[in-house]
């Protein structure tokens, strides 16, 4: 067990390291200098030696005049300290506060989303494999949703919910006029302005695992143990029972592999919605090129998906027998 | 008689047509009988021992009735013939080392099966447990996944499993193929070991290696393209075969003692026939030395010839 | 007394579920197809083929596909020029003469629609493609060599499979000034294939325990030809299947790349039409026409290629025709 999680520990303290090496390396390769871009970018009209002066303080504030070495014990030192630069778009703002104010935005949509249609898509996956009826409807509608881009299904149900029937406002982590606090009608706000691009994620990834526990209940159905149990007499209802749960096992270790891309879902889905979450972030840290913003993210986004992943892998060995047992090295 | 069989037919759908693979199989076992079944694969004996228990995915049932003890066995009504599965009819798979669940412990799994039954384990776990000691296993096995036991043992196990609620007819389907001769001859033993105990009233051992059914069982049927070519006990059998099919397999046996200069080993030349058309007449004329015109026309029934001892040639007739 | 398994053999115990279960760019369950053997494989061509027309998934799917591709290859005939020139009148509805309608700015909207559709299959070709010969390569590698090679290259698919490709692709493509179709293509390519690797290590461990295949390292085959000759036309079919699924992500990546603005530079393509649609309030002003198209393209074609993958999946996998 312990060499099961130290391993999946390195892989991840692995992975983290690999990318924030090349995040920070990035930069630094790309053609171009990016202190220079900046500079030219933040366009203040200022004369040719005004320039030069920014450039310096610059080059000076990044430590881009030290040897390379140092620079990157720097950028780990400041790392460990919770230091992720600091905004320029945002003019000064520490990049870590930016983005922490951020990330309840998006997890309030990530964690219902992921955990709801996950438990539901399942369930409804192994009733579909169960009556025919069921699953000539689950089954194309299921396809369809999973092959549907995140943002198109954002925006037409803010198209179609938002704009023609109006029930839901289309942009916004609550609404315009008011300010946060913790009253009945602003959290009512919240969860209006939440409602549409919660929906959107949990339908995408909803198809997704309706059609795959169908298929992996089918594949069960028909395993030896499965016709084992059947030439024995039993029941559907038990052959069903040990079906659901041998065939929810993969559909864990799916999580897991799944996280990467409903995260990037999750953004582009908040962009759709402006929801004022990393999503919005990342579009203005594009859109304005400020590098610290994007590659703070970046950063983030890893981490996060790293602990989730490790999470996930926590999730399978409780739900998994055989782990803990071929792990631990049986016994005689 | 336990179990009466009358022209059984069990065919398998194809999208090029029906196989028929079971194509009308009469026969007869006493209690207490062991019934080896042989055949070259493709022969229908697996069918016949599945079908005695359950008829699923392509098979289907289309004529010939089973009686068992008397009571005729439902066998194409899968909802009816639940109740005789298990405690009357059991069989031990050919993918008996996979059949366990493997996220269950095995203790936990027989059970759970054993509860559909209305059977407590509380009050069978002593004899399960004595069973399991008997077929070589330690008793904590209960307690262990599927994925730490080995092959054998698993076999073993569901060997265990598939008698504990001592049914009238066990079919053990080609269990000793995939093992090493030394653990064919323990299994086999313990075949028998079951039968003298009385977990088992009777059996039908399929299996395409016979000489493991010369050991242990009381009568031997030949099986070829679908039919019974012959039927014996097993003395007889070995001894004054009557089918030039079952003739030919005999002595494509090796015997301990004899030198290939001696005497050559000989196969069979030629491959069964094909099931979707099969040729009119006896099936196996093609390959038959002795074939005449007569095979060719009509199908030589199978009629018994000396008590006991039934076969289907013009020939041996 | 009792067979007990390393760690190694545990992970790969849990591994080949793993492998059905997908991975980045391959949603929920929508799987690789199950580790399955040599005897399972199809018979001749023409059973194969027989199969196809008769299977209305993939008929069904390959239509559609058709119709997309005629669209993409024919379309700009139809409408030949710059997709993104100023043309008709300001956000108009679709009509005979734009039947797509225009933009805010006037721009065809059915020309960029049959542009972005090239762009999306040439992408989805190019990223699919390099993702596929990446995968298969390591997942060859990593199954028929096993040992250290494996542990390395393991860890390798590992690494690149946590990371998520967009934050990947974010900070790669944001510092890049110009961005064409193929970087684009390289990008996804270089890091949506561990899956397909995983899928085809587990696939050649299975296989490489066969007997066809000892027999051929016995008669002193080199190990190159052995996995070209024996293992790989096991597994063709696993391989197509691998990669028409590599094929379908490939197309969902660059949509969502070309929707954050990180897409080639130049160009049109579906994801940025819908990125302008959004950017000039499309949905506020209700401009249906601009960004629904190459929504249902992308869903479509994603859609067929899943759809094509399970039909597919069925005709190799004789099993699964029973359902």
């Amino acid at each position: 067990m312990r060499r099961y999680f130290g391993r999946k520990l390195l892989v991840y303290g692995l992975t983290f390291f690999i990318a924030a090496t090349i995040d920070w390396l990035i930069p630094r390769f790309m053609p171009g200098d990016p202190v220079q871009s900046l500079v030219s970018r933040q366009g203040f009209g200022l004369s040719a030696a005004g320039s030069q002066a920014l450039v310096d303080y610059y080059n000076r504030l990044f430590g881009l005049g030290r040897p390379i070495w140092e620079q990157y014990l720097n950028f780990w030192v400041s790392l460990l300290h919770g230091d992720l630069g600091r905004s320029v778009y945002l003019t000064g703002r520490p990049v870590t506060s930016v983005i922490m104010s951020a990330v309840p935005y998006t997890l309030a949509l990530l964690i219902p989303a992921i955990l709801l249609s996950w438990w539901l898509g399942n369930n409804f996956g192994a009733l579909a494999a169960r009556r025919k009826w069921l699953d000539n409807v689950v089954l194309p509608i299921g396809y369809i949703f999973t092959a549907t881009p995140y943002m198109w299904l954002a925006i037409i149900v803010a198209w179609v919910f938002g704009f023609i029937l109006n029930i839901f406002p289309i942009s916004g982590g609550y609404s315009y006029s008011m300010e946060p606090s913790l009253t009945l009608g602003f959290l009512g706000s919240l969860l209006s302005h939440w409602f549409m691009p919660f929906i959107s994620l949990f339908l995408v990834q909803f198809g997704g695992w309706a059609i795959g526990m169908r298929n992996m209940i089918i594949y069960e159905l028909d395993a030896d143990y499965s016709r084992y149990l059947g030439a024995l007499g039993a029941p559907s209802g038990l052959v069903r029972r040990y079906a659901f749960r041998n065939a929810v096992l993969p559909q864990v270790t799916g999580l897991a592999l799944q996280l990467g891309v409903i995260v990037s879902g999750a953004l582009v889905t908040e962009i759709v919605f402006s929801y004022p979450g990393i999503g919005k972030l990342l579009l203005a840290a594009i859109q304005n090129e400020d590098f610290f913003l994007l590659q703070g993210i970046f950063l983030f986004v890893i981490g996060g998906v790293l602990i989730a992943n490790f999470l996930v892998d926590i999730a399978y060995v409780l739900v998994d027998p055989r782990t803990r047992v071929g792990m631990s090295g049986g016994t005689a | 008689m336990s179990l009466q069989v009358t022209d059984l037919r069990v065919y398998y759908r194809t999208l090029a047509g029906d196989v028929k693979a079971l194509d009308g199989v009469t026969l007869g076992i006493a209690d207490g009988e062991i019934m080896g079944l042989a055949g070259e694969s493709g022969c229908g004996k697996s069918t016949f021992g599945n079908s005695l228990i359950r008829i699923e995915g392509r098979m289907k049932h289309v004529g010939g009735t089973v009686t068992l003890d008397g009571v005729p066995l439902p066998i194409d009504d899968q909802r009816e013939m639940d109740h005789f599965r298990f405690a009357e009819v059991s069989i031990i798979p050919q993918y008996a080392m996979s059949a366990l669940n493997p996220t269950r412990k095995i203790g936990k799994m027989v059970a759970e099966l054993l509860a559909t039954r209305g059977v407590r384990y509380r009050d069978a776990r002593e004899e399960l447990e004595r069973r399991i000691v008997l077929v070589g296993l330690s008793r904590d096995v209960l307690d262990r996944y599927p994925i730490e036991l080995s092959g054998g043992m698993k076999q073993r196990m569901v060997m265990v499993v598939s008698t504990l609620l001592d049914p009238s007819l066990l079919i053990a389907d080609e269990i000793t193929s995939a093992l090493d001769v030394s653990s064919q001859r323990a299994v086999a033993q313990t075949l028998v070991e079951f039968r003298d105990r009385g977990f088992v009233k009777s059996m039908i051992v399929v299996t395409h290696d016979v000489s493991i059914l010369y050991q242990i069982s009381n009568t031997l049927a030949i099986m070829y393209a679908g039919k019974l070519a012959e039927k014996a006990p097993t003395e007889v059998m070995m001894s004054r075969p009557r089918h030039p099919y079952t003739r030919l397999l005999i002595s494509s046996l090796p015997e301990i003692g004899v030198r290939f200069e001696e005497q050559r080993l000989s196969g069979i030349p030629g491959t069964p026939p094909s099931l979707l058309n099969p040729p009119t007449g006896c099936r196996f004329r093609d390959r038959c030395p002795l074939a005449i015109a007569k095979c060719a026309e009509e199908e030589p029934p199978f009629v018994e010839i000396e008590p006991g001892h039934s076969v289907a040639c013009w020939m041996a007739t | 007394m009792t067979a007990t398994r390393p760690a190694d053999d545990a992970q790969l115990a849990v591994t080949p579920d793993a492998e059905r279960a997908g991975g980045q760019g391959v949603p929920g369950g929508l799987s690789a197809p199950p580790v399955r053997g040599a005897s399972e494989a199809v018979g001749s061509r023409r059973e194969i083929l027989y199969f196809v027309l008769r299977s209305r998934k993939v008929i069904v799917a390959a239509a559609i596909l058709v119709v997309m591709i005629v669209l993409a290859v024919v379309g700009p005939i139809l409408r030949p020029g710059d997709p993104n020139a100023l043309v008709g009148p300001l956000a108009s509805p679709p009509s005979a003469d734009y039947w797509f309608g225009t933009t805010t700015f006037g721009q065809d909207i059915f020309a960029q629609f049959v542009a972005g559709l090239g762009a999306s299959f040439l992408v989805g070709l190019a990223g699919g493609g390099l993702a596929a010969v990446i995968g298969v390569v390591i997942g060859f590698v990593a199954g028929y060599r096993g040992g250290i090679v494996d542990e390395i290259l393991s860890m390798l698919t590992n690494v690149v499979l946590v990371i998520p490709t967009l934050a990947l692709l974010l900070v790669a493509t944001a510092y890049l000034a110009a961005r064409g179709l193929l970087v684009e293509a390289a990008f996804i390519g270089l890091t949506s294939w561990p899956w397909a690797a995983r899928a085809i290590r587990a696939q050649t461990f299975s296989l490489k325990s066969r007997e066809f295949v000892d027999l051929a390292r016995i008669s002193g085959v080199s190990s190159w030809r052995v996995i070209f000759g024996e293992i790989a036309p096991n597994m063709s079919s696993y391989l197509f299947l691998t990669f028409v699924l590599l094929f379908g992500g490939a197309i969902l990546i660059a949509a969502s790349l070309d929707f954050i603005g990180l897409g080639p530079t130049d160009g049109t393509s579906l994801g940025l039409m819908m990125y302008n649609a959004v950017a000039w309030s499309a949905l506020q002003l209700g401009l249906w026409w601009w960004f629904v198209p190459p929504g249902i393209a992308i869903t479509a074609i994603v859609g067929a290629l899943y759809v094509m993958n399970v039909g597919l999946d069925e005709i190799f996998n004789p099993r699964l025709r029973e359902s």
